[in-house]
């Protein structure tokens, strides 16, 4: 089950990373199971942070006061309660404002962490929490290259808390709230495969507006959220040095190897021990037959 | 350790008046068993000790702070954060607490399949080090889990998460402990004096030590695997995708140099307990441990040149934490391998000890870069242990004192087993 997902996104990672061209009949098939995305264009963001708000009010968070601009003196993090934060950095080009949230991973390191499923990536994209599953190991927030998943670590009754995509509106057929709430545009919601298309497409057709960069394209695999920046990443608070192999793939090999070790290991460590055995009734039998030999 | 070793007098006075072979209690129903029971669970040898006080006290406030751990969450006695969710008590409790009781698994491979019988006298004693620590140091991980009342999902249900490194892990864990187990349960058999029993459990030991040997490399291996996926978080003098084999080969030395020094404590706090044979190797021993200390430790450090070469990191070695990295690779690996080195050439049973203890010390260091110290580096505000975590570690570390003495007072652990089932053996 689990591999055969494993597979299944695989392709659809596969797939996006080529492109259109690689929409062959085999993805026809898959058409439903395309990851969803959200395309973020930096350049449009004017950091009115209705998006906060409507996170918050679609997922009862506390409501932040947008109006307060004085948040933006220092870069915010996400926290338990406030999935998406956006913060203002001070660029070459200017005031840009960057909105920050869950990149729900194509293939997401930490559902591939989580021993329980809890942390789990669903079938159209959305990398979701599940409480009755969790341990609270927090082996998603070890291994996550966004430092997304937040811990309530002053709870008895501690949640993993991050944004989930709004995956239940998109069940009903809706979009991501904080997309909705978007009054210029700067967030767009899709398919992933249409939203590369878009990117691209902005890149090439206007390249003094922005980087030849589609952040969350490549990196770690491709992530379900995309960016389009007009200055380089690492300016805005991005990573910009982070593997264009998904995480995952750094234990695969491990766990390659386990069957190999569990199924080998006892058959060597027995035989080594018949051996041994053979070896002193041989050195009996040879007592038995040359008693002056042994001395 | 020298609370420990003032809680027997320094001339070796034996805790309690019995001889070394113990005598088998009669059991003949389930009243009896009950009896015997309580019997034994009474203190034996004097109660007030300075050790005895000492972790009294300690475990005393531990329960108090893991109390207020359970009401209030984890961070109000810690200072872990959403940077760094994992602090001591994964990165010395379980990480390097089950590196340090590697022993088991490494002595009962030299005993029970490679055969040599010089070691056997102290493979009971190892491996109920090596299953106290497991139970111990990782049932510390309870406290470190924040919905703990879910810990069965990846053990029953529907929620495997195979492709989790640390499922495997759990497992291994689980199994592993289940394995030591039966691999020390016929001592526990001598010790109600149940002979059919012990026949029965003797009688699974191979089975045991094969299937836990397996277990024991994939699980030490797999605790390095953990941090393999934290590739963007851990600094490139110490993220390598050796760290799997790094940590299985480091596990041998470490679990080695615990025995070493665990055997020297024991010794003297134990000494009534010992028996003739164990007595008299007891140099030997260590000597012989010391030796296969030096191989393993060669190989480890080798491979950790290898890595260095592969990964092209020279200038790092120039920085801070090339300079830290240093530390680690020189003072706590090379010295302690050349003096055990050394030390096996001369025979020299204390040169041993010194080298057991600076390559734990090693291990130690190791395994908290890995997984607190090197991890997010480049952090602004570093993740430093509360004092309550300190304690915590305390706590767990003196109930698990308490737990093996008790156990070495009264079971053949130390000493030989009752004649009758020396018998069985043969």
């Amino acid at each position: 089950m689990e591999r055969r997902d494993f597979l299944k996104n695989l392709c659809i990672a596969g797939a996006s990373a080529v492109g259109v061209a690689a929409a062959g009949e085999a993805e026809a098939a898959h058409e439903k199971k395309e990851f969803v995305s959200v395309l973020v264009d930096t350049t449009r963001c004017i950091g009115c942070r209705n998006c906060e708000v409507a996170c918050a009010t679609e997922n009862g968070l506390p409501i932040p006061d947008n109006k307060d601009k004085t948040v933006f003196d220092a870069i915010r993090e996400m926290t338990p309660d406030q999935w998406t934060v956006v913060n203002r950095f001070d660029t070459d080009n200017g005031e840009i404002f960057v909105k920050k949230q869950c990149m729900h991973c194509n293939q997401a390191a930490c559902s591939t962490a989580c021993l329980t499923q809890a942390m789990y990536k669903t079938e159209n994209g959305p990398v979701i929490w599940r409480a009755n599953k969790c341990m609270g190991c927090r082996f998603c927030m070890v291994s996550c290259p966004f430092v997304v998943p937040k811990f309530e670590y002053h709870s008895a009754n501690p949640k993993i808390q991050k944004c989930i995509l709004c995956y239940e509106r998109l069940e009903d057929g809706g979009i991501p709230a904080c997309v909705e709430s978007c009054p210029v545009d700067a967030l767009q919601f899709g398919t992933r495969r249409d939203m590369v298309r878009i990117a691209r497409n902005r890149v090439a057709d206007f390249p003094e507006r922005y980087i030849d960069h589609v952040y969350g394209e490549n990196e770690v695999g491709g992530t379900g959220w995309l960016y389009l920046s007009e200055v380089p990443f690492d300016q805005i608070g991005f990573r910009d040095d982070l593997s264009h192999e998904p995480v995952p793939a750094l234990t695969q090999e491990f766990l390659y190897a386990v069957p190999v070790v569990f199924l080998l290991w006892p058959a060597f460590l027995n035989g080594m021990r018949y051996m041994k055995t053979e070896d002193e009734e041989e050195t009996q039998i040879a007592e038995i037959y040359n008693p002056g030999d042994e001395s | 350790m020298s609370e420990f070793q003032a809680s027997s007098s320094p001339q070796i006075v034996p805790m309690e008046s019995d001889s070394t072979e113990p005598s088998s209690p009669q059991i003949g129903s389930i009243g009896d068993f009950l009896r015997f029971l309580l019997s034994e669970m009474k203190p034996k040898g004097k109660l007030i000790t300075p050790f005895n006080v000492i972790s009294s006290i300690i475990v005393a406030v531990g329960l108090v702070l893991i109390v207020i751990r359970f009401v209030y969450g984890i961070g109000a006695i810690t200072n872990l954060d959403q940077e760094n969710p994992w602090g001591i008590w994964i990165g010395f409790d379980v990480v390097t607490g089950v590196a340090m009781a590697g022993g088991a698994y490494v002595m009962t491979f030299i005993v029970y399949i490679l055969g040599r019988k010089r070691y056997h006298s102290i493979v009971r004693s190892v491996v109920l080090n090596g299953f106290l620590a497991y139970l111990f140091y990782a049932g510390a991980l309870m406290l470190d889990l924040g919905r703990p009342w879910n810990i069965i999902n990846p053990i029953i249900g529907n929620n495997f998460g195979v492709s989790s490194v640390l499922f495997l892990v759990a497992w291994h864990f689980m199994l592993y402990m289940a394995a030591e187990l039966i691999e020390f349960s016929p001592a526990i058999a001598e010790w109600l004096g149940m002979k059919k029993l012990r026949k029965v459990l003797g009688g699974l030991t191979i089975a045991s030590v094969i299937f836990g040997i397996t277990l024991s490399t994939l699980h030490q291996s797999g605790l390095g695997a953990l941090f393999l996926m934290a590739e963007s978080k851990i600094h490139p003098l110490w993220y390598t995708e050796f760290i799997p084999v790094l940590f299985l080969v480091s596990s041998v030395f470490a679990g080695l140099s615990m025995v070493i020094l665990e055997g020297s404590l024991s010794h003297k706090v134990f000494a009534d307990r010992l028996s003739k044979d164990l007595h008299h190797h007891h140099d030997d021993i260590t000597i012989g441990l010391g030796k296969i200390c030096a191989g393993a430790m060669f190989v480890y450090f080798f491979l950790k040149v290898l890595v260095l070469i592969h990964g092209q990191q020279w200038d790092l070695l120039m920085t801070g934490w090339g300079a830290w990295f240093l530390v680690e690779f020189i003072g706590f690996v090379l010295i302690p391998l050349a003096l055990f080195y050394r030390a096996v050439q001369e025979e020299n049973v204390k040169m041993v000890k010194v080298a057991a203890a600076l390559a734990l010390t090693g291990i130690i260091l190791n395994r908290i870069n890995i997984s607190v110290i090197a991890f997010n580096w480049f952090a602004e505000n570093p993740y430093t242990p509360h004092w309550a975590e300190y304690w915590v570690t305390a706590t767990i570390i003196c109930l698990e004192i308490w737990a093996l003495r008790w156990i070495v007072n009264r079971m053949p652990v130390l000493g030989d087993p009752p004649a009758w089932a020396r018998d069985m053996d043969h």
